[in-house]
């Protein structure tokens, strides 16, 4: 995989070390505007039973742009994008405090409809998951749950969203075959056609190329890097590279805590705290 | 640390003693099917004629055939098979899917592995003491039901296990998609765990399709054809066991024919069932 990204590791990462400021200063974190908030994460904490993921996790995510989580195995950052969606509401003991504005709506709240909630947040995992099914109703079967599409706009909506995955060539003449039987790339990419086909406002990306080769890692980012223009995007990966390249703030966490989070060139150059720098130079995580 | 000669040397003789014996054990357990199926096709062919399946049960010395039992037997599976697979399938659903660790499922669950192993006489004198007795009657239903009452729990539990297997991951991203958990279960988890739910049901279908306790409590038999299910209704295995016992040759090879029917439809139904749920299920 070519490295596309603007020096992440730039020579003056050194000195950033020498100059860095502790956690929780004032310019580690910083605040998108208001009116450029898609998602406003306000003081949330998460418990596994008796274990607590994170602390008091803060911060706001601005529409239309891809916004990644980096951090060492077990920060939470993958808790923290769960929350997003509340899947976390599937295991009892699992529970999180605080607020989570969605376009002004507290989505921890209790009346949230988490079905109509999921279907405009939609979520991509690290390993292909595709339905048991030909790939057209794969990609048609969240559709079906919430419109009423005549054949032909489904049909349509099949292949724009398979475009848009940039599946569509490879799959158009097999669309009724199954879903399981593609590659394992062809399937992550499935798995994202089938999430936009529902028009989610917003995806969350869960380590989506962890389980892919280079090539087909390659691809997925060009899909995601298209993508952006319409939605807002949260991925988690653990790929420095692949944060640098996609995204355009970064947000770095440690044993559950939000420690730095700016604009992507800012915190891969300029790193403002000790920890991230030392992640981000690969002295330690 | 370098493996010594005699060492190598070993092992490779108990892996051959091994290996040896799994396969000595395994062509024994074959050797006594192997037997089961032939002296059942050596005896049972000599009975199957076109009287077998056009005429009903006959008196000794008459000619008569099997057709009253078997319509009986096709009856009284089918709907045991319907009311079992429509229990078992949900019950094993709610087990996997609904009742967690809670204390209602473990009862559930353990009562479910008791039903597994409960003797089928018993069932069969429950279902006598419920459904036979009240209505001063043997009937097909009363059959039906004791019938169903074996299955549902090889239903239930295999159902249990083939969807407890199916990864996290799948009922996740069908609920990321907004999608209400009683879909992901009719349209992921059920599709994605079919092949497995149709080997329960196949399971549950050759165990219960040569019971024969049970039915002697419950449908009896019937020396006339019948379609009615709330009257006796005749059944192979009771025709099998009674004809079996009778002194007359000519009964005993009605006997003996039944026996063949018996296990050429199991496996002709495993076949189908098989072939079926590959082709509907992806590959």
């Amino acid at each position: 995989m070519t490295d596309t990204a603007p020096e992440p590791l730039a020579p003056d990462s050194v000195e950033a070390v020498d100059r860095a400021i502790t956690p929780g200063s004032d310019n580690s974190i910083i605040q998108i505007e208001p009116s450029q908030t898609k998602i406003d994460i306000r003081d949330v904490d998460f418990y596994y039973g008796k274990g607590q993921a994170l602390k008091g996790v803060s911060m706001s995510i601005a529409r239309q742009a891809v916004t990644a989580l980096i951090g060492p195995s077990g920060c939470g950052k993958s808790t923290l994008l769960r929350t997003l969606n509340r899947m976390y509401g599937l295991y009892p003991g699992h529970r999180a405090s605080g607020s989570i504005l969605f376009d002004g709506e507290d989505i921890l709240g209790p009346r949230v409809n988490l079905s109509l909630l999921r279907a405009r947040i939609g979520m991509v995992f690290q390993k292909p998951t595709p339905f048991p099914m030909s790939i057209y109703d794969n990609v048609a079967f969240g559709v079906r749950l919430y419109e009423n599409l005549s054949r032909s706009d489904m049909n349509d909506r099949v292949e724009d969203s398979l475009r848009r995955a940039a599946l569509w060539e490879e799959v158009k003449d097999k669309l009724p075959t199954s879903g399981l039987g593609l590659s394992g790339g062809q399937q992550q990419r499935l798995c994202v056609a089938r999430c936009i086909a529902v028009r989610p406002e917003v995806l969350l990306l869960d380590e989506p190329t962890s389980a892919l080769d280079p090539i087909s890692s390659a691809r997925l980012e060009e899909t995601i890097t298209q993508l952006k223009s319409d939605y807002t995007i949260v991925i988690v990966t653990h790929n420095l590279g692949q944060a640098a390249r996609l995204s355009d703030y970064t947000a770095f966490m440690y044993l559950g805590e939000l420690v730095e989070y700016g604009e992507t060139g800012a915190i891969f150059t300029r790193p403002v705290t000790r920890r991230a720098s030392d992640y981000i130079t690969g002295r330690f995580g | 640390m370098a493996l010594s000669a005699a060492r190598i040397g070993r092992r490779r003789a108990a892996n051959v003693v091994f290996v040896g014996f799994c396969f000595l054990v395994t062509a024994l357990a074959l050797a006594a099917l192997a037997l089961i199926l032939g002296s059942l096709l050596a005896q049972g062919v000599g009975g199957l004629s076109l009287n077998a399946f056009t005429m009903s049960t006959p008196a000794a010395g008459s000619p008569g055939g099997l057709i009253n039992a078997i319509v009986g037997s096709i009856m009284m599976c089918t709907l045991a098979m319907i009311i079992a697979v429509a229990i078992g399938v949900l019950a094993g659903t709610w087990l996997s899917e609904y009742a967690g660790d809670s204390s209602y499922g473990s009862v559930v669950r353990f009562l479910n592995d008791v039903l597994l192993s409960a003797p089928s006489i018993l069932v069969g004198l429950f279902v006598y003491e419920i459904l036979v007795a009240p209505f001063h009657g043997f009937s097909g239903f009363a059959g039906s039901v004791a019938l169903a009452l074996l299955a549902v729990p090889v239903i239930t539990r295999t159902t249990e296990d083939v969807l407890k297997l199916q990864p996290t991951s799948l009922r996740e991203s069908a609920v990321a998609l907004g999608t209400p958990f009683w879909r992901v279960v009719q349209n992921v988890l059920w599709r994605a765990a079919s092949s497995g739910i149709v080997t329960g049901a196949l399971l549950a279908f050759a165990r219960i399709s040569g019971e024969t306790a049970p039915l002697l409590f419950t449908a009896l038999n019937n020396q006339f054809f019948n379609w009615n299910m709330t009257k006796p209704m005749a059944n192979l295995p009771v025709v099998i066991f009674q004809f079996a016992l009778t002194p007359y040759p000519d009964l005993n090879k009605l006997a003996w024919a039944g026996a063949l029917i018996i296990a050429v439809s199991v496996l002709a139904v495993t076949i189908i069932a098989r072939v079926v749920s590959r082709n509907s299920e992806p590959s």
